[in-house]
């Protein structure tokens, strides 16, 4: 899989957090690339890993979580035995930066918009005031901001707009690799919408690479050239834009499932299907496929033995019993 | 087949006042905040009615005059015939008791030191019904059948942290079901869930709707579950409906440039689109609805603006059988 435009390559990802319960498994062997300039979608069930997975791309998973294996490297150099000392002085937020879920409700109301994006450069890099506030005014109107905005507060601002100086806030180091955590999600569509368009113009403007977070397929299909299907702590399948949403569509049983769970407004559907049952406890996932006993198509060798992800098709792979001959 | 209104709504206002400042309390300046403007329609017996519209557009506030827990500044309510706009307490629990409301968020709305089987017996005690515990545990099995949880006697003794935020949703919506209510009304009963358990939960309320015969006013913003789960839509704009009328009717040939652009906003699972920018039709957010633009509301953000939106009000107008907009485009 070795592949030169990869400029973030993760191989056999652990991540868990080791809770009075016990361990969770929160993300269990999961290797991927992101290309150059692509943008990649990472979609699942609430709680299946998706956070838990990109907080580990920048190294800031929350105690009593850690990083138990594997590799991530950045452009060929493998980030997990950096200090944090070198973390944030070379890695994060200019090489790779983040729009953390739920994060345009985080800006703290006493401190005008302004003052909060100056503390979070100042942390990270040693810059003149007038030079780090000419700069400021730059992202923000890269983000579709005006100039005023600097004096205001956060209660002044729509959820559109605080979601923008949160994203203008995640660009302002360079970062080739930028990571949106659900950014539509708690949004109206027709912002959403504009801030899907903002992220694809600021991706070609900036050459960005972005991984894109939702649990909504339909979201997806309209920003992710390539999508990671996560369940459980596990990828189950990844295929291209044209692999998942073309006419062949998906192939494993979950994502299926998921998609047809999906609405869709031009299409007038008596029934939505859906999932029964609910994603499991990562304190004691399944045996096998985590997906079995969710699963209609599921045989005995499912329960016992973990399928691993197997390319059916150029790009497309999926880790499934049922849909693999091995 | 065409049925009797269970719920009509005339010109219904709610306008709360703006705290002001003492130049302003000096000169005798008031302003509002026009939530809901002066609304109008009606909810046959056994429909499901969609309220859609972006965040701020007043579709809680309409859902709470309809429950009752706001006194309208305009406007009346009339329900099973009867005028129900200002009623005293006794009838007002009557009233209580035939309408219900799903709340939006499953964590905040069930009390988390009560097991299901508390949640669920409260509005028996508050309303009286079920003389006998055991009589009351009948009321509350039959409604978490209802909503599918089954067995009811395991869910009866679990407290909310050990339901899923799918199976709160369910406990929530078991509760309105005890009182054999006739109407219900969901504020966004499922844009905290996750997909594939939000169609699970539409599909249990439907089929709930169908074996009880109910009507739901359901409030959303969600275009696409509303023409799954709805019969007729309204599409609310700044405390105004701009278009109303058939589901499919609304999103087939929506007329007014507030619908099309809500429309044009959905993203499809449709593939090759991760390349291109999506052409929403509209200018900009939604104002303050302290700050009501002249006109037509929405001119500020219409592309097909005339002279004439700015200065006149559009009021509702049929355009098709059923299908009502505002709109000066109209010829
Ligand atoms: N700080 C923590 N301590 C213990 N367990 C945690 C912690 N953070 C996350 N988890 C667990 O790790 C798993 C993955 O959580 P994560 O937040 O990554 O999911 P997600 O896919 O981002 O979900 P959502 O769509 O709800 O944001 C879950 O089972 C969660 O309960
Ligand atoms: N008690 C109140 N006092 C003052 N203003 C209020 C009050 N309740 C609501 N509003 C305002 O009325 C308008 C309509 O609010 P409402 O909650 O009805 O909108 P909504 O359509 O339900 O929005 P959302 O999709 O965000 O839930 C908003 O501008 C809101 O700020
Ligand atoms: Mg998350
Ligand atoms: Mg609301």
């Amino acid at each position: 899989m070795a592949d030169t435009n990869d400029i973030l390559k993760v191989e056999n990802l652990k991540i868990n957090f080791f809770t009075r319960k016990g361990k969770v498994y929160a993300v269990d062997d999961v290797s991927f690339s992101l290309k150059k300039g692509e943008t990649l979608g990472l979609v699942g069930e609430s709680g299946c890993g998706k956070t838990t997975t990109v907080l580990g791309l920048m190294k800031m998973i929350p105690p009593p979580g850690k990083i138990t294996g594997g590799r991530i490297l950045i452009k060929g150099e493998d980030i997990i035995p950096l200090s944090e000392d070198e973390m944030r002085e070379k890695i994060r937020w200019e090489k790779i930066s983040m729009v953390f879920q739920g994060a345009m409700n985080c800006l703290t109301p006493v401190y005008t918009i302004g003052k909060q994006m100056m503390e979070t450069v100042q942390e990270h890099k040693e810059m003149e005031y007038l030079q780090a506030k000419k700069r400021i005014i730059n992202y923000l109107n890269l983000v579709g901001l005006p100039e005023d905005i600097i004096r205001r507060y956060p209660h002044e601002l729509s959820g559109g707009m605080k979601q923008r100086v949160v994203i203008a806030t995640a660009l302002f180091l360079e970062p080739e690799i930028v990571i949106c955590d659900e950014p539509t999600t708690a949004l109206d569509v027709v912002v959403q919408a504009q801030i899907i368009n903002l992220i694809k113009r600021l991706k070609k403007k900036l050459g960005l690479s972005v991984i894109f977070i939702t649990h909504d397929l339909a979201t997806e299909a309209e920003v992710a050239d390539r999508l990671l299907v996560m369940y459980a702590g596990k990828l189950v399948e990844i295929g291209t834009n044209e692999q998942i949403y073309g006419k062949r569509g998906p192939i494993h049983p979950y994502t299926e499932k998921l998609l047809k769970a999906t609405p869709r407004l031009h299409e007038k559907v008596e029934e939505l299907s859906f999932i029964p049952g609910t994603p499991p406890d990562l304190v004691d996932p399944p045996s096998g496929c985590r997906f079995h006993p969710r699963c209609l198509e599921v045989m005995e060798k499912c329960k016992k033995d973990i399928p691993s992800l197997i390319e059916v098709e150029p790009g497309h792979w999926i880790a499934c019993w049922r849909n693999t001959n091995d | 087949m065409i049925s009797e209104p269970i719920l009509k709504v005339e010109n219904l206002k709610e306008w709360f006042p703006v705290r002001r400042t003492i130049a302003q309390i000096l000169k005798g300046e008031r302003t509002w905040i026009k939530a809901v403007d002066g609304i109008t329609f009606s909810i046959n017996q056994g429909e499901i009615f969609g309220l859609v519209g972006e965040s701020g557009c007043g579709k809680t506030t309409t859902g709470k005059l309809i429950m009752k827990l706001l006194e309208p500044s305009e406007g009346k309510i009339i329900f099973k015939g009867k005028d129900v706009t200002h009623l005293e307490a006794d009838k007002l629990k009557e009233y209580r008791r035939n309408v219900q409301m799903v709340f939006q968020d499953p964590y905040a709305s069930i009390n988390p030191r009560f097991r299901a089987q508390d949640v669920l017996e409260e509005p028996l005690i508050i309303h009286q019904m079920g003389e006998t515990r055991a009589e009351r545990e009948k009321i509350i099995r039959r409604a978490l059948e209802e909503v599918r949880l089954i067995p009811p006697e395991e869910f009866m003794e679990r407290f909310p942290h050990m339901l899923s935020g799918g199976q709160r949703q369910r406990v929530a919506t078991a509760r309105t079901l005890v009182l054999s209510p006739s109407m219900i009304v969901a504020d966004e009963p499922v844009s905290m869930i996750d997909l594939s358990t939000r169609a699970e939960i539409l599909h249990m309320m439907k089929t709930v709707q169908r074996e009880l015969g109910l009507t739901y006013l359901y409030v959303t913003h969600d275009l696409s579950t509303a023409r799954y789960f709805t019969d007729r839509i309204a599409v609310m704009y700044l405390g105004k409906i701009v278009e109303m009328g058939g589901a499919d009717e609304i999103i087939d040939n929506a007329f007014h440039p507030y619908t099309k652009a809500l429309i044009a906003a959905v993203c499809e699972p449709i593939p090759g689109k991760s390349n291109t920018i999506k052409e929403v039709p509209i200018k900009g957010e939604i104002p303050s609805a302290a700050n009501i633009p002249s006109g037509c509301r929405f001119h500020p953000r219409c592309l097909y603006v005339k002279p004439q939106c700015q200065e006149d009000e559009p009021i509702l107008k049929e355009i098709d059988l059923g299908h009502q907009v505002a709109c000066h485009l109209i010829s």
